[in-house]
């Protein structure tokens, strides 16, 4: 296999938490992200699922560099992004970009659409000047607008329309790599599936990767074939979607999956186990010693207090040489948190 | 919130270190001779500007200088010039040698009437000011508001200065319907003759600070009326009277009280208009007639002291705001 | 409503008949609500989905007289429990308010006060509709609310703020509020789009295990439809301001007689299935209500339109009417079968119906497929 486009080691990101005496004397991190590895191809997409504060979001803006690691690694295209300055990650900015959730407050509403979508090319000076409207337009209608909309201002458009305002100018300097972190979810439940449908024709059309950051698990599972499943930092689960959705071996992945109201759920009688967490997730200032998910966890024993559990290949079964990693001292496939007709007749 | 409160003093110290040293670089390196002040009918011979100087400290190095007057501030010193010498007590502020006083007692003395002012004043602007504010954002768009929206509109044109003379002229000069203004001491001498004294400087000056606190309480209130937890309080059955005044004026409030902590400062570094027209020696009156006189110790102790105020008030509104919004710590 | 067929006949704790809402600005009027109606038994469920703007919530504020009468025109009748809400004085309106008829609202961070405590906020509904309870019996009873809704420690809770509570935890204090003074019916203002899965799951089962305990209705408003296959007993499916479709849960979600239901169903992807498969979106944007389109609001996105004959769809407004499903199941929609031309084409319902010349102005959203005129 060939050299994967980023490849992402022991990724950490911790915040320090100040004290509020006269010395302001760090007291605590808030671990937002505590040792992470994964990897994306060239072309592929990556879904990063879990709940608020699990780290997801952190990870994209890491990723970028809007937030330094506090250590670890990330290989983007062979090299190293973790350790380089603002100012040497200045050519690599470009083949990174990042689509944002909130459609309103992420397009400057004082500026046409068209200089909007100009900014990055005028900056990286990757067309002539005078060509630049011309390249502005072809974006413009590649993500399904009007390409003589470029003198209009964002207040002109709709929540969809914005968002794909927002994926031209992501998509101006022809990334390798885009980073969604919840593109989606501002939106109409109509217009989901416009941008969704977008995004997919894109990845194809110029080879994109995608790492795609959502709390939506039917939105995650039709993006990406690949899915990682975050818990308070850490990733617990990763493996292909198949896998991940039809046997989840991770309690916090197979209770999450139980988690999700779904239509088709209730028209094939509903879901056979039904798994509900009780409590919410702990602070991830003092995050629980061992396995971070033990204090929700119906399986957790004294172990699971005492050692972390690694990230382990599952090498068994179906899902050997999948890429299926689990960390989970008790792992174990639930094939049936959802009712698919296929499990069904199974 | 110790930690808080200390750290909070230490960098108003600091600010004020700052303040007084610009002051006082200034008025050493500026075009005005300090000493020349002190020269009968402000002319002197070399010679005598040299004495001059050198009895005032004048021809040290400017660090020394501002040395001595720290250390006074703090310490107090002995201020010697020529024949005299005085013990200035802490915190010593100068020796005016227009006055022929300390500036710290001469401007304590002063500092009643102006806190008077200040008091009476706010006392009008916050209850009018709130409670019309309240009332026009309950009413928001209707008549009612609207003329209130555009009578605080004109009363904000008009200069302060015009409605306080013409107050003064009109109402105490020709009608006789407010007695003489001054002030009277409230406790030494008498407090009827305090509030009579004062009262139509509060009304002025409140009235005026009244409008900018309408236009504050009503853009707070309304903005607060539109929370999601007024809806909610209206859908526990609440009466709407209760909603506003407990749920939204509670919220209301806090950008109000930051805005009243500044502008109390402000006032209470002296109030030169209302000091003047309704003649009330006050500090803000002293400042007015030091600058007159380049009486330049009198000049830098009130522009340090309304440092200072405004130091203060923005420690206290922070307090005050840990005080209001539990979501705050200190 | 003379077309209107309720699905079934006891008499309902709440009943909206022809429930007109209005709004008029400088722009114009606001047709937010029209002709909307429905009945919600004690014990019964009612799920209302819509996108935004499409009236769900407005409808629901009416309910509980939340509405700015001076800038609202509310028509129709909304009885609870047999009494005639609009029009009622704001007096007699309050004493139902949060007492017969309470509201969970979406977002319980802004929806709780962030200076008072969880517990004050609990009581002082209780204390609004109960005379002389003194302060001993007050924190008993948000000490009791907060564990019915399953707070640990409540006796120590009660006295926190709200920012000391975690999303999940401000959602059950919120429905401690809202239950305080038993009541008989609640109005869910999506109760947990704010909130994560899991925390949304449990909320949704403690909205369940209340209601089996005290027989309350409840009306869940959402735009969710996996929320609504969970929760409810009855679905309508809200468009423009109208009633668009309303039949049983189930039979509506699984055989939608309106195309706009079923374009919603397959818009969304779900948890089985096909992942490679292409989601089929409604082309276009919801319609303005300041201008909504003539004939059926939904004819622009509509791709059945040409199925109708005699340009029906764009002429005149489609009664709500019962379709070939049985009585119980009502669609807004000229297509006389369109049950089973929906459950024909359900997977290829695919946006073609907008003019691909139409400008695509600040209402329209563009063709949704690019590669077409993408041209490269």
């Amino acid at each position: 296999m060939s050299e994967p486009l980023l490849e992402v080691t022991d990724l950490v990101k911790h915040f320090p938490v100040k004290s509020s005496g006269f010395v302001r004397r760090t007291i605590g991190q808030v671990q937002a992200i505590d040792g992470i590895s994964f990897s994306i191809e060239k072309g592929e997409s990556l879904g990063l699922v879990g709940e608020s504060g699990c780290g997801k979001s952190t990870t994209g803006r890491v990723l970028t560099k809007l937030y330094e690691p506090t250590s670890g690694s990330m290989k983007f295209d062979g090299v190293d992004l973790a350790p380089l300055s603002q100012k040497q990650m200045l050519p690599h900015r470009k083949d990174i970009q990042l689509i944002f959730q909130d459609p309103y407050s992420s397009l400057n509403p004082r500026h046409t659409v068209g200089s909007i979508v100009a900014t990055p090319l005028r900056t990286r000076q990757v067309v002539p000047e005078n060509k630049t409207m011309d390249r502005v337009k072809e974006l413009l209608e590649v993500v399904g607008l009007n390409p003589e909309h470029y003198n209009r201002y964002p207040s002109d458009f709709s929540g969809g329309q914005r968002q794909r305002i927002g994926i031209a100018r992501a998509l101006a300097l022809q990334p390798k790599l885009m980073i969604a972190d919840e593109p989606v979810s501002a939106l109409d439940v109509s217009i989901q599936a416009q941008v969704i449908n977008l995004l997919q024709d894109l990845q194809r059309e110029f080879g994109i990767a995608f790492l795609f950051i959502a709390h939506d698990l039917a939105i995650v599972r039709h993006f990406c074939p690949r899915i990682a499943v975050m818990y308070l930092g850490k990733i617990v689960e990763i493996g292909d979607r198949d896998t991940i959705y039809e046997r989840p071996h991770h309690p916090y992945t197979q209770a999450l999956l139980s988690a999700v109201p779904d239509v088709k759920q209730a028209e094939v009688g509903g879901r056979r186990d039904r798994i509900r967490l009780t409590g919410d997730v702990p602070s991830p200032i003092n995050p629980p010693s061992g396995c971070r998910f033990r204090t929700r966890c119906w399986k957790a024993q004294d172990i699971c207090a005492k050692e972390e559990p690694p990230l382990l290949q599952i090498g068994r079964g179906p899902s050997a040489g999948t890429g299926h990693q689990v960390a989970c001292h008790f792992a174990e496939p639930n094939t049936s948190i959802i009712a698919t007709p296929q499990s069904h007749s199974a | 919130m110790f930690g808080y409160l200390l750290r909070r003093v230490i960098s108003g110290i600091l600010v004020l270190l700052a303040v007084s040293f610009v002051l006082f670089t200034v008025f050493a390196k500026g075009p005005a001779q300090p000493a020349l002040a002190y020269c009968s009918k402000g002319v002197c011979t070399a010679e005598q500007l040299d004495i001059i100087e050198r009895n005032l400290g004048l021809d040290q190095p400017l660090l020394q200088q501002y040395g001595t007057y720290i250390k006074g501030v703090v310490a107090g010193r002995e201020i010697n010039s020529g024949t005299l010498s005085l013990d200035c007590n802490v915190p010593c502020l100068g020796y005016s040698f227009k006055k022929f006083e300390m500036v710290t007692p001469f401007l304590l003395d002063r500092f009643p009437a102006t806190l008077s002012i200040a008091l009476g004043a706010s006392v009008v602007f916050l209850t009018v000011g709130v409670a019309v504010g309240v009332i026009s954002a309950r009413n928001r768009g209707k008549p009612l508001d609207r003329g209130l929206q555009g009578f605080t509109m004109l009363a904000t044109a008009i200069p302060y200065y015009l409605v306080a003379l013409l107050a003064f002229l009109f109402l105490v000069s020709k009608w006789g319907l407010f007695p003489t203004t001054e002030y009277v001491a409230p406790f030494a001498e008498s407090f009827s003759g305090w509030f009579k004294g004062m009262l139509l400087a509060w009304l002025v000056l409140g009235l005026f600070y009244t409008t900018a606190y309408v236009r504050y309480s009503r853009g707070s209130m309304v903005e607060a009326l539109n929370e999601d937890y007024v809806r909610t309080a209206r859908a526990k059955g609440l009466t709407d009277r209760r909603v506003a005044l407990k749920h939204a004026l509670r919220a209301a409030l806090v950008p109000v009280v930051t805005i009243f902590g500044l502008d109390f400062a402000t006032i209470l570094a002296g109030t030169i208009f209302t000091e003047r027209i309704f003649n009330i020696q006050g500090i803000g009156l002293e400042a007015l007639q030091s600058i007159g006189q380049q009486d330049l110790p009198v000049i830098s102790a009130t522009v340090l002291i309304a440092a200072t105020f405004v130091v203060v008030s923005n420690i206290v509104v922070d307090v005050a705001y840990a005080a209001l919004d539990p979501r705050v710590r200190l | 409503m003379t077309d209107m067929h309720h699905p079934s006949s006891t008499p309902a704790f709440l009943e909206v008949d022809d429930l007109t809402v209005r709004f008029p600005t400088r722009d114009g009027v606001v047709q937010a609500v029209t002709g909307l109606s429905y009945k919600v038994e004690l014990g019964k469920t009612l799920g209302i989905v819509g996108e935004s703007g499409s009236g769900k919530s407005v409808s629901s504020l009416a309910v509980m007289g939340l509405h700015d009468l001076e800038r609202t025109d509310i028509t129709g009748s909304i009885k609870v429990e047999g009494q005639e809400v609009v029009g009622l004085s704001e007096n007699r309106m309050r004493k139902l308010r949060g007492n017969a008829v309470s509201m969970i609202f979406q977002d319980p961070l802004t929806a709780l006060h962030p200076f008072f405590t969880i517990g004050d906020q609990i009581v002082e509904g209780y204390k609004a509709h109960h005379s002389g309870v003194s302060k001993k019996t007050a924190r008993a009873k948000a000490v009791e609310m907060l564990e019915r809704v399953g707070i640990p420690q409540p006796n120590r809770r009660v006295d926190d703020y709200p920012h000391q509570f975690s999303g999940g935890m401000r959602q059950r204090a919120m429905i401690a509020m809202s239950l305080v003074n038993d009541p008989k019916l609640i109005i869910a203002d999506e109760p947990t789009t704010a909130l994560d899965v899991t925390v949304q799951a449990q909320i949704l089962d403690l909205l369940q295990e209340l209601q089996r305990d005290f027989g309350s209705a409840i009306v869940i408003i959402t735009h969710d439809l996996g929320v609504v296959a969970e929760m409810a007993d009855e679905v309508l499916v809200m468009y423009g301001g109208r009633c668009v479709e309303h039949g049983g849960g189930k039979e509506v979600l699984t055989h939608p007689e309106m195309p706009y239901t079923a374009g919603l169903l397959s818009s969304v992807p779900d948890l089985v299935g096909d992942p490679r498969e292409r989601l089929h979106p409604i082309p276009g944007t919801p319609p303005s209500l300041l201008s909504p389109p003539r004939g059926c609001a939904f004819n622009p996105r509509c791709g059945y339109t040409h199925l109708v004959p005699g340009e029906m769809c764009t002429r005149e407004l489609p009664p709500l009417e019962s379709g070939g499903r049985g009585s119980a199941h009502l669609k807004r929609c000229h297509l006389t079968d369109s049950g089973t031309v929906l459950a024909e084409q359900l997977p290829v319902y695919a946006g073609t119906a907008m003019d691909p010349g139409e400008p695509a102005g600040p209402t329209a959203e563009p063709d949704p497929t690019p590669k077409e005129n993408a041209g490269e």
